[in-house]
């Protein structure tokens, strides 16, 4: 066990800035407009840093800068911009404390997690855009005899992104690694919640890379978010968030005929079939611990598991072993390796949790856990604890449509095969879902009946650099966290090239 | 004299039950940015991160469409003042889900994020939701094609917030 020193403090890992600029051109450049906000870790509900509150002003200039610096960095060899991604992979593995307990101070989750998941994780991600892009070829197609077709991938050239603050720094680097491996110059606005941990991942890495090509820009949705989505000087916005922001950007996309990768959440069934319980084994303890998944990250995770479908004869069963499994969470100071679940992100994350825990109750969802907020007291008392929470009930109530993003499960059953598909298919989303069968027909039946861009058989909650990460139906447009992505960050240039001396004839 | 709750008229062919209703912290909240800002529309939105929360914009600035439900229209003008009509708009897919609850607008502290002009005040909107009685519970289908074949017959009274 090991209790992180509070940032700051004597023997801590890492030591914020009273106050944050905006990271443009290679340089802290002070907000346009003299204005910051207070940066609130959630841990304890109190602000610790001030951070530039950007506006279409320093949207400019970051494109100012950006823009100056794409041709060049866009000419650069695959093999230049690869090892300048595993130089920043190398930095993040050094650096792998400091950055997970400044992540942690910043969105309050578990620094067990952001040292063994998100830390990692991102340096690993840019290893994986490193090799896709020295892997990439382009392609010729001999059209007849003296007509060959070549195409080129070249990159987009200024592209903006918008994080979101449930992995502050993991969601910016699937969003950096291959954009800036395609060879494209980047403005990047962070989570207003969480905008400090990027910044101090930029004051390792920013001098790798030449100035300009990263530009980070704070500030809230409307003053800076909006200008950058609906600005004519981007080539692309990539955004994760929820719907309705999500269609606001493909609007503005629209407007200046641009493509949008929008990645907009999920209500991700966890299908349980009966013969997960024909043993009570490794297998059994292993779906167990897929069923309490849902409180990975305090359940802000666009693929959380947050709808349980158990088959009939194991409902009472498994559940009574999973809510028995899910009572042992331990809660406490994130900082402690010790603690399971930390804080939720902020004060309104907080209360909406609890918004949707009156629903579920008025619905006539039953409390099988929780449904309460955590006070564990001292300097924690005004930190934003919600205990892990478990309904019954059945997927018509809200509590099963909308995505809560906190701990909070919602459990019910099916009957047969067709009857879990039909369930689980019963959502605007399609994100993610997860299947457990020691039924390998079953299993594979289900994981492609499944309308979700992620099903996880057998496990879940893995987010291995190559596997495609995407969502069908409301859930969104693109594909992360593979190759694919380059497609999305890249233009298509075709030269259609006669090596005939012949005319046409036409003339 | 203080600020009284406000509830929305009601915009759904066939019903005649109001559906949504601002508490007097939100209308003081919407007043003033009505001031700052000019005209507003909601739209309440779902999915990850800042999901399942409205988000407040400028009036017109998100388009809406047939793919959308206006399930009220608020007046937040102070007594014998000039109309300040604000619409409550929802995507009709997530409207099936939703059809059997009235909905409260509320104001809580923090940091919301997306769009939503009042994320700089340090304030963010919350809904809260009560049952309507009036309405077939978790009538919501997903193989309805329709709103208004969803909305489940007249609905004549809603559980007060």
């Amino acid at each position: 066990m090991t209790v992180y020193s509070v940032p700051g403090t004597p023997g801590s890992k890492v030591t914020f800035k009273s106050r944050y600029e905006n990271w443009i051109g290679g340089e802290w450049v002070a907000p346009v407009k003299g204005q910051y906000f207070e940066d609130i870790t959630p841990v304890t509900g109190k602000p610790f840093a001030e951070v530039a509150r950007g506006t279409a002003e320093d949207i400019e200039l970051a494109l100012d800068a950006a823009h100056k610096a794409a041709p060049a960095w866009g000419k650069t060899s695959p093999a230049e911009r690869a090892s300048v991604l595993n130089k920043i992979a190398d930095l993040i593995d050094a650096n792998v404390e400091m950055l997970a307990v400044a992540e942690t101070w910043d969105n309050g989750k578990a620094v067990r997690e952001t040292i063994n998941a998100d830390i990692p994780l991102a340096a690993d991600h840019f290893r994986y855009f490193a090799s896709a892009i020295r892997a990439q070829d382009g392609d010729h197609a001999q059209l007849d005899g003296d007509t060959v077709s070549y195409q080129f991938h070249e990159p987009l050239g200024v592209v903006g992104q918008i994080i979101p603050w449930n992995f502050p720094i993991l969601m910016a680097v699937w969003k950096l690694a291959p954009a800036l491996a395609a060879g494209n110059a980047i403005v990047l606005k962070p989570a207003e919640q969480t905008p400090v941990s990027i910044l101090v991942l930029m004051e390792l890495i920013g001098d790798i890379l030449p100035p300009g090509v990263v530009n980070v820009v704070n500030g809230f949705g409307l003053e800076a978010g909006k200008p950058l989505a609906s600005s004519n000087r981007i080539r692309k916005i990539a955004f994760t968030g929820e719907t309705t922001t999500g269609r606001l950007i493909l609007q503005y996309a629209s407007a200046n005929i641009i493509p949008s990768t929008v990645e907009l959440g999920g209500k991700s069934p966890n299908i349980f079939f009966s013969d997960v319980a024909e043993e009570k084994d490794a297998f059994y303890d292993k779906a167990q611990e897929g069923f309490v998944l849902f409180a990975f990250n305090q359940g802000e995770v666009c693929t959380a598991p947050s709808r349980a479908l158990l088959q009939k004869p194991i409902y009472d069963s498994f559940l009574g072993d999973a809510v028995t499994r899910a009572r042992k969470i331990i809660q406490g100071n994130p900082l402690d390796t010790d603690t399971q679940m930390g804080a939720q992100a902020s004060n309104d994350q907080l209360e909406k949790i609890l918004s949707y825990i009156d629903i579920g109750t008025k619905e006539g969802a039953k409390l099988a856990l929780g449904g309460e907020r955590a006070d564990l007291g001292g300097d924690l008392t005004d930190g934003y604890y919600v205990q892990p929470t478990i309904f019954e009930g059945h997927n018509k109530m809200r509590l099963f449509q909308e995505e809560i993003f906190g701990p909070v499960l919602a459990v019910t059953s099916f009957t047969d095969y067709d009857d879990a598909i039909s369930i689980a298919n019963d959502t605007i989303y399609g994100l993610g879902a997860g299947v457990w069968s020691r039924n390998g027909n079953v299993a594979y039946r289900a994981g492609r009946d499944i309308q979700a861009g992620r099903v996880w058989v057998n496990n879940y909650h893995a987010y291995p650099a190559g596997a495609a990460f995407g969502g069908y139906k409301s859930s969104g447009i693109g594909r992360e966290n593979n190759k694919l992505a380059l497609g999305h960050y890249q233009q298509t240039k075709n030269l259609l090239v006669s090596y005939s001396e012949n005319k046409l004839g036409f003339f | 004299m203080s600020t009284p709750t406000i509830t929305a008229s009601v915009t759904i062919a066939g019903e005649t039950v109001p559906r949504v209703e601002l508490t007097p912290v939100a209308v003081d909240l919407l007043r003033s940015l009505w001031e700052e800002h000019g005209p507003l529309m909601f739209h309440q939105s779902g999915g990850c991160c800042d999901g399942s929360s409205p988000m407040l914009f400028m009036a017109g600035e998100f388009i809406t469409s047939d793919q959308d439900v206006r399930l009220g229209q608020f007046d937040i003008a102070p007594a014998n003042e000039p109309s300040q009509p604000l619409d409550f708009w929802m995507s009709a897919e997530q409207f099936n889900y939703w059809s059997h609850t009235f909905l409260t607008v509320d104001v809580v502290p923090g940091r919301g994020s997306g769009f939503s002009a009042e994320a700089p005040r340090g304030v963010r909107f919350l809904i809260r939701s009560e049952l309507m009685t009036t309405m077939t519970p978790f009538a919501g289908s997903a193989e309805t094609d329709t709103v208004e074949e969803d909305a489940v017959a007249t609905p004549t009274k809603a559980v007060p917030a």
